[in-house]
């Protein structure tokens, strides 16, 4: 019983960070819930037996699409609204 | 009238491919009654213990029984790194300097000096007991990525030698397919087992399994530490 709790409150948990992260107009912000979500995913695959998937979730989901969005984000823009407004001068220029 | 009779001809072939497939039920094995089937996880899971000596069912399905994907998978894995290598490569030759995040604090540079080796070790560590633990090539080269990502974001000026990563890479590429192809010479298949196999939960157990595994984590290891550096080294234009 105390298992299937922690289940639906890990679930409920990576419900939040994922309508978090589409709402959230901070794109660092954004990605950093979706490796919560990898990590609260990762930790559920750990508690369903399957430590091999767990193990490469963790490695892969949190770490490293984490920091590759992250430097990708630092060399385009921070925010969802930048590129708006970007696209709006450039076609004004035009 | 020519749509009507390609119509025609799909309506035949559909009608007898159905009929061909419509007794058969979803998952079931065809032509075959359903006393007779022995159901492959029962099969997979007898011989990975009694043929194999792998203390890790999934690791003998992964690099053993479906060893086949495993390579694609890593050739998936080869090919869009060479994409990415080559989208990035003019970009990186006209302006060649590291686009740092921040540059860190003493405290980030020693402490990461202190865990770099720890975490290759990890790395090496799962990698290597592919077939007892959970955990194998790929988690373990991603461990030993994560590594390196650590080391080039603390140091500015920590580089590494893409020659190098080349040569691991095409010789562990060259080791799995290798190993592959000695199984023909044994009157085998691709990728058939041809060591002993030494007995249950040993390190030197499970054949080829581990030598495979251990190509596969120096693959994967080079190949996300390749994506890394140059993800790191494309400056783009700054935004803000």
């Amino acid at each position: 019983m105390m298992a299937f709790i922690l289940i639906l409150i890990l679930l409920a948990l990576m419900i939040a960070a994922s309508v978090y992260a589409v709402r959230q107009k901070d794109l660092l912000y954004a990605v950093i819930a979706t490796g919560i979500i990898s990590l609260v995913l990762s930790i559920l695959f750990y508690l369903l037996q399957a430590p091999d998937v767990a193990l490469t979730e963790a490695a892969i989901g949190v770490a490293l699409t984490t920091i590759i969005f992250v430097i990708t984000i630092r060399n385009t823009v921070r925010m969802e609204d930048e590129s708006d407004k970007n696209k709006n001068i450039k076609s004004a220029a035009k | 009238m020519k749509k009507i009779l390609v119509l025609l001809l799909l309506a035949v072939v559909g009608f007898y491919t159905a009929e061909t497939f419509f007794d058969i039920g979803f998952g079931k094995a065809p032509f075959v009654k359903s006393s007779e089937i022995k159901p492959v996880k029962d099969v997979y899971l007898h011989q990975t213990v009694q043929e194999l000596k792998v203390a890790n069912a999934v690791t003998s399905i992964v690099v053993n029984f479906r060893g086949f994907d495993t390579l694609g998978e890593v050739t998936v894995l080869f090919l869009s790194v060479t994409a990415l290598g080559s989208i990035l490569y003019k970009k990186r030759h006209h302006v060649g300097e590291r686009s740092v995040l921040f540059s860190a604090s003493s405290i980030v540079t020693s402490g990461s000096k202190l865990l770099f080796p720890a975490i290759v070790l990890l790395g090496a560590y799962v990698f290597i007991h592919g077939h007892l633990s959970p955990g194998g090539g790929f988690q373990g080269g991603v461990i030993i990525a994560t590594g390196f990502l650590l080391m080039l974001l603390a140091y500015e000026n920590y580089s590494v030698s893409h020659k190098g990563l080349a040569i691991v890479e095409s010789l562990a590429g060259i080791t799995f397919a290798g190993v592959g192809l000695l199984g023909f010479m044994n009157g085998g298949t691709f990728l058939q087992n041809f060591l002993a196999t030494g007995t249950l939960n040993d390190l030197f157990s499970g054949g080829i399994i581990p030598i495979i595994y251990i190509a596969v984590g120096f693959k994967v290891a080079a190949e996300l530490t390749g994506v890394i550096y140059t993800v790191l080294n494309e400056k783009g234009e700054q935004h803000g």
